[in-house]
């Protein structure tokens, strides 16, 4: 009976044995990348599974190593190689993210005030070409350019994001706010605006008569930094004589702002824009 | 069988065209002035126009293309989507031959019921009773260039295939300027005046949530046209929000709700509001009147006039709206009145009018 229990035991010795002598043969890399191939080292044959974060891959193999390629290993993160066949066995593995390949670009806000310190604030979001968040450090060119002047800040992600303030352009246009790495980059458009026009400069004048009618046009109407204030902005025109009041909201176009009145003998005109009042005039009888 | 079934039709026939002539000769004679005109207006409400202009004396100088033209209105005015609602009739002065009838039309139309009073010259022809028709002009714009800067806003929105940092253009900034409660012929009246601020086109709406003292609320309105839902940069709008039934003691409190999005828009037509002033109408009620000259090259179908009244501290003390139901042609001066309460016409220190429009092919659609 002792001699049994003891062939018994040397038999499931031997088993053991042959099971880590298997496991053994089951090689994975140590410094994976997502998106580029991958190479593992098996003995026997049997089927290999990997298992990672939102991704199974299967593969056959009867010897050797197996391969495989850059486009099946997407995902970043720890993984898991399992072999079943001749014998079982896994192991774990990490797979890094890919270089740069594609980034998130947040811009706030879609349309500011010209020179306004920190008002223009963009986030950039670092990713591989399979989405993987890059978490390694990364140098980020962030880059604001309105009307042929332009700033270029350079800020290194931290845990994948990378972030800066920037202030307004004292230029007013549709400014184009870029954030790149390597060769990948992505542009947004942050439209810095006129302030309200300047009292000092918002000036109207008698362009000319038509029929019944006595045609007044503004000056260019800039804001106090010199921006032409945006097109579309509405420019009230008042005329007031013996018949009444007599208004026009004139829209700016071009820079400037039109209105057609009734011809009067003596009728005094102002304008304003919003809270800001241009300068009065007379016309007819008195000038 | 056959000979007695033909005779029978053929009296039938007879009745029939007798009843018919019977009926065409009672509507073509009126034995009264205010008679005259409510027969003519009957027919107008029947869409018998013929027979409406039976009624008008020759001495009009009007043909039935423009009498109907003026009672069902042009070019795509809002006279054209109106259907007569009711007419009533007073006589101001009557003699053996002629009379003064005046006339309250009462039009139902898309946007509520409309009001015209005309004081109608009534004419005895020939033992009847005719109305004289005074002819609207019809104004037919020259042919002609009208040059315009056309400016318009188009939006650039998010699309499907955008990664999820690509934010859309942000709403426009608006702000309520002024919110004045006051009660009213039974009804709780909020108003005030809202601006954009910004340097896109905004559609607004502007609602009020009234709370009783208990904390719970107990109405909800928003304005729907006493004010200009679209607001041009730096345009300000006057609001009207009325709850009729709620008496301002049974309020607490008023939360103003509102909502700006940014919506493609253009800056035309410029309609100009010529000689505003305020007097009495025919009826002795106070109104702001003045004219309504579209600028632009493209007709106005249905203009849309608001009016805020100020007291002499700056305070909206009423809105008041019109539409008119005549279409703004181009470069074509058109009268407008817009009603002011009476009790708040010597509280009036100033006034501010602004012109909404819709136009069947506007180049925004």
């Amino acid at each position: 009976m002792r001699k049994v229990i003891y062939i018994g035991l040397v038999v499931a010795l031997c088993w053991f044995a042959e099971d880590c002598a298997c496991a053994a043969e089951l090689h994975v890399p140590q410094n994976a990348v997502a998106g580029q191939p991958l190479s593992i080292s098996t003995s026997g044959s049997g089927t290999l599974y990997l298992i990672g974060p939102g991704q199974v891959i299967k593969k056959e193999f009867k010897s050797g190593s197996v391969e495989i390629k850059g486009e099946e290993l997407r995902n970043a993160g720890r993984w898991i190689a399992a072999v079943h066949g001749d014998g079982n066995s896994s192991q774990v593995f990490w797979v890094k993210p890919g270089k740069p390949g594609k980034l998130n670009f947040l811009a706030r806000p879609s349309r500011v005030p010209v020179a306004r310190p920190n008002v223009i604030s963009g986030v950039t979001f670092v990713f591989d070409q399979y989405q993987n968040l890059i978490l390694d450090p990364t140098p980020v060119n962030f880059k604001l350019e309105v009307g042929g002047s332009s700033s270029t800040k350079s800020v290194t992600s931290r845990e994948g994001v990378a972030w800066i303030n920037s202030a307004s352009a004292p230029k007013a246009g549709a400014a184009q706010f870029v954030a790149s790495v390597d060769d990948t980059s992505v542009a947004r458009v942050v439209q810095q605006v006129a302030a309200d026009p300047c009292e000092r400069s918002f000036r109207m004048h008698v362009a000319g008569h038509s029929g019944d009618r006595t045609i007044v046009e503004t000056d260019p109407i800039r804001d106090c930094s010199g921006n032409p204030v945006p097109d579309g902005t509405i420019v009230t025109f008042i005329q007031n004589d013996k018949t009444g009041k007599s208004t026009v909201d004139a829209r700016i176009k071009k820079g400037t702002a039109r209105a057609e009145l009734p011809a009067s003998d003596n009728a005094t005109i102002t304008v304003a824009a919003g809270v800001v009042l241009g300068n009065e005039l007379h016309v007819g009888g008195r000038q | 069988m056959g000979r007695l079934l033909a005779i029978i039709f053929a009296a039938l026939t007879v009745l029939l065209i007798a009843v018919g002539t019977l009926h065409g000769t009672k509507t073509t004679h009126a034995s009264t002035p205010d008679g005259a005109v409510q027969a003519m207006f009957d027919n107008v409400k029947g869409h018998d126009w013929h027979g409406a202009y039976a009624f008008v004396d020759p001495s009009s100088n009007v043909d039935e293309g423009g009498f109907v033209r003026d009672l069902a209105g042009r070019n795509g005015s809002l006279r054209t989507y109106s259907q007569l609602d009711s007419v009533n009739t007073r006589v101001l002065h009557e003699s053996d031959n002629e009379a003064t009838v005046r006339t309250e039309i009462k039009y139902a139309t898309a946007v509520g019921a409309s009001f015209e009073t005309r004081d109608l010259k009534v004419v005895k022809d020939d033992g009847a009773w005719k109305v004289v028709w005074p002819a609207e002009k019809e104004v037919n714009v020259p042919p002609q260039v009208i040059p315009v800067n056309y400016l318009r806003w188009d939006i650039v929105w998010r699309g499907a295939g955008d990664d999820w940092g690509a934010q859309n253009v942000e709403n426009p900034n608006c702000r309520i300027l002024s919110m004045h409660a006051v009660e009213r012929d039974g009804a709780l009246i909020i108003m005030g005046e809202v601006v954009n601020e910004d340097t896109v086109p905004a559609f607004i709406t502007v609602g009020a949530v009234l709370t009783d003292n208990s904390g719970k609320d107990i109405a909800e309105e928003s304005s729907f046209d006493k004010l200009s839902h679209v607001l041009l940069p730096k345009e300000v709008s006057p609001y009207r929000i009325d709850f009729p039934g709620i008496k301002k003691a049974d309020v607490k409190s008023v939360r103003m709700t509102h909502n700006w999005m940014l919506v493609p828009a253009s800056a035309d037509p410029v309609i100009a509001v010529l000689h505003q002033r305020i007097e009495k109408d025919l009826t002795g009620r106070t109104v702001l009147k003045g004219e309504l000259l579209n600028e632009s090259g493209q007709t106005v179908n249905i203009p849309h006039v608001l009016a805020t009244f100020y007291d002499n501290g700056g305070q909206v003390i009423w809105v008041s709206d019109a539409y008119s139901d005549h279409a703004l042609l181009p470069q074509t001066p058109q009268p407008f009145s817009v009603a002011l309460r009476d009790d708040l016409a010597a509280n009036v220190h100033t006034y501010r009018v602004t012109v909404n429009h819709y136009s069947l092919n506007s180049r925004e659609n």
